[in-house]
């Protein structure tokens, strides 16, 4: 029992660190990405090709004044960033992010998943939505019009968004019989050809679609976009709760890209030659180089646009399509 | 072990709560609400029943998110919210009423012995399976009124805003004229 709650705390921590170190290192891999798309250089100074970017912009975070505007609700105004990034890392704890391996020199066997519970897709997407609170309190906090919109934005967001997430996932959930990750990755561990993705290409494309919304991400930045709402519910923070917004989002991208990973990849099954702790790191590399590559591709859609589009095409697809995966396993 | 977190959770709902009736800003009546909510499905998953705590979080997060949505409609967030107490004794007959006939419900299954499961918990059974084979079996017919009335309900709400559904909202607002907009307000 103890070595179990020992064992936990461990995990907890690595997860913490790696995640947000990974999530800092984001920043400068978009930058770098959309300079690529974009044709231009991106960050070169600080560092060869602009690597140590990340320190620069690590030390500006930390040691810029902490400001609260002085109409603000002091408390709901500082908690606000915390619920974004912690709720990030809280979702992260029933995702199984790598196979079973044994500690070299050791008999130890590591499962690296923090909490495997029966139900882990529905409690990371519970997470996920309950991280949406972060941009819509910061948002009401200041005293700020922009704030306001934001927060508008974000609940519009959430109302859209979380009906064709959980429609989309429950065709894949029907055919795997569990709400657990870990099933489902047993459930493809036969090859390329049993991935989820060959059965539930529609289910698959909802999902990203949905993710996209979930995370933020262009075209769906209806939150913080500059060219319209200033920074939106961001526009009055400043220094490390800033930060931890951007924290969070990053770690949420991360976690999308697990969730569509595990779900309709192939998850951390071996691929071919590929070891699958490998495989998956690639799959979600690749996911989060989709998101990069979608933000430099793609213009921004408006907020009644997003809500037309969750409703009136996204969600009646999703329907029509677990209506077909129920025929189809039951005929 | 769960002793710990269950007194851990308790102490933040019992106190997120009172936070949530006792304050007049409101922010931070909904940001307890909230909070509270994400609390007690908590409980849940001290007691093994996780899928009851992701249903819990699912839920309330988004029906509260709603909640928030009128709250910045209708207050301006920044500010206290001025309350208006009316008949003492009302409000007190009604409070002791309502906590009376809580601590009634809570504590006759304690006290009495006439009262057992309907439905005993069966091992080996995870917690989703358990309550899709229940709700599925026994308690059928309430399950499928209950999907019913919600039809009814996202059918009525449908309605209601389905007025001008055909045009973008952006649409409406800019493209209206002043006369159509006199006759609806009539």
């Amino acid at each position: 029992m103890d070595g179990y709650i020992i064992a936990t705390i461990i995990k907890a921590a690595l997860i913490l660190g790696v995640i947000s170190a990974l999530a800092g290192f984001g920043t400068f891999i978009e930058r770098k990405i959309l300079a690529f798309i974009q044709r231009r250089l991106g960050p070169m100074h600080v560092g060869p090709y602009g690597v140590l970017q990340i320190a620069a912009d690590g030390i500006k975070l930390f040691t810029k004044e902490d400001f609260i505007p002085s109409g603000a609700n002091k408390i709901v105004f500082m908690v606000a960033p915390i619920i974004t990034a912690a709720t990030a890392f809280i979702a992260l704890a029933a995702v199984p992010l790598l196979p079973e391996f044994t500690l070299p020199f050791t008999d130890i066997v590591v499962r690296p998943i923090v909490s495997d519970m029966n139900i882990g897709i529905l409690f990371v997407i519970a997470m996920m939505g309950v991280g949406l609170y972060g941009p819509l309190l910061a948002g009401m906090a200041q005293e700020n019009k922009w704030g306001i919109i934001g927060s508008a934005r974000t609940a519009i967001q959430f109302l859209s968004y979380e009906v064709v997430t959980g429609l989309s996932l429950l065709a894949p959930i029907m055919m795997v019989g569990s709400l657990s990750l870990i099933d489902f990755n047993t459930y493809q561990a036969s090859g390329v050809g049993s991935w989820i993705i060959w059965s539930q290409p529609v289910a698959f494309v909802l999902f990203l679609i949905s993710g996209f919304a979930e995370t933020n991400r262009t075209p769906f930045d209806l939150l913080e976009n500059e060219a319209e709402v200033i920074s939106g519910y961001a526009t009055e923070y400043s220094g490390m709760r800033w930060g931890m917004f951007f924290i969070g989002e990053y770690a949420n991208m991360i976690t999308i890209g697990f969730l569509a990973a595990i779900i309709f990849l192939g998850g951390f099954n071996p691929l071919w030659i590929i070891p699958g702790g490998l495989a998956i790191i690639l799959k979600v590399a690749f996911f989060f180089f989709l998101m990069l590559w979608v933000r430099a591709a793609w213009p921004h859609i408006r907020p009644d646009q997003l809500m037309w589009l969750c409703w009136k095409v996204l969600m009646p697809l999703a329907v029509l399509n677990i209506l077909v995966t129920g025929i189809v396993m039951m005929v | 072990m769960e002793a710990i977190a269950f007194y851990i959770f308790g102490v933040l709902i019992v106190g997120l709560f009172l936070v949530t009736i006792l304050s007049r800003d409101i922010l931070y009546s909904m940001s307890a609400l909230a909070a509270g909510m994400v609390m007690i499905s908590g409980l849940f998953f001290i007691l093994g029943a996780d899928f009851l705590g992701a249903v819990q979080l699912v839920v309330y997060s988004g029906a509260i998110m709603a909640l928030y949505a009128f709250g910045m409609m209708f207050f301006d967030a920044t500010r206290e919210v001025k309350e208006k107490h009316g008949s003492g004794l009302l409000v007190f007959i009604l409070s002791g009423a309502s906590a009376l006939i809580m601590v009634i419900i809570f504590a006759a299954p304690a006290i009495g012995n006439k009262i057992e499961p309907l439905v005993q918990a069966t091992k080996g059974v995870d917690n989703p399976h358990a309550i899709g084979e229940v709700l599925f079996t026994k308690y059928l017919i309430p399950f499928e009124v209950a999907a019913v009335m919600l039809l009814v309900a996202m059918i009525a709400g449908i309605i209601l805003a389905s007025k001008k559904m055909d045009e973008s909202l952006s649409e409406v607002y800019v493209g209206a004229d002043p006369e159509t907009e006199k006759k609806e307000q009539v």
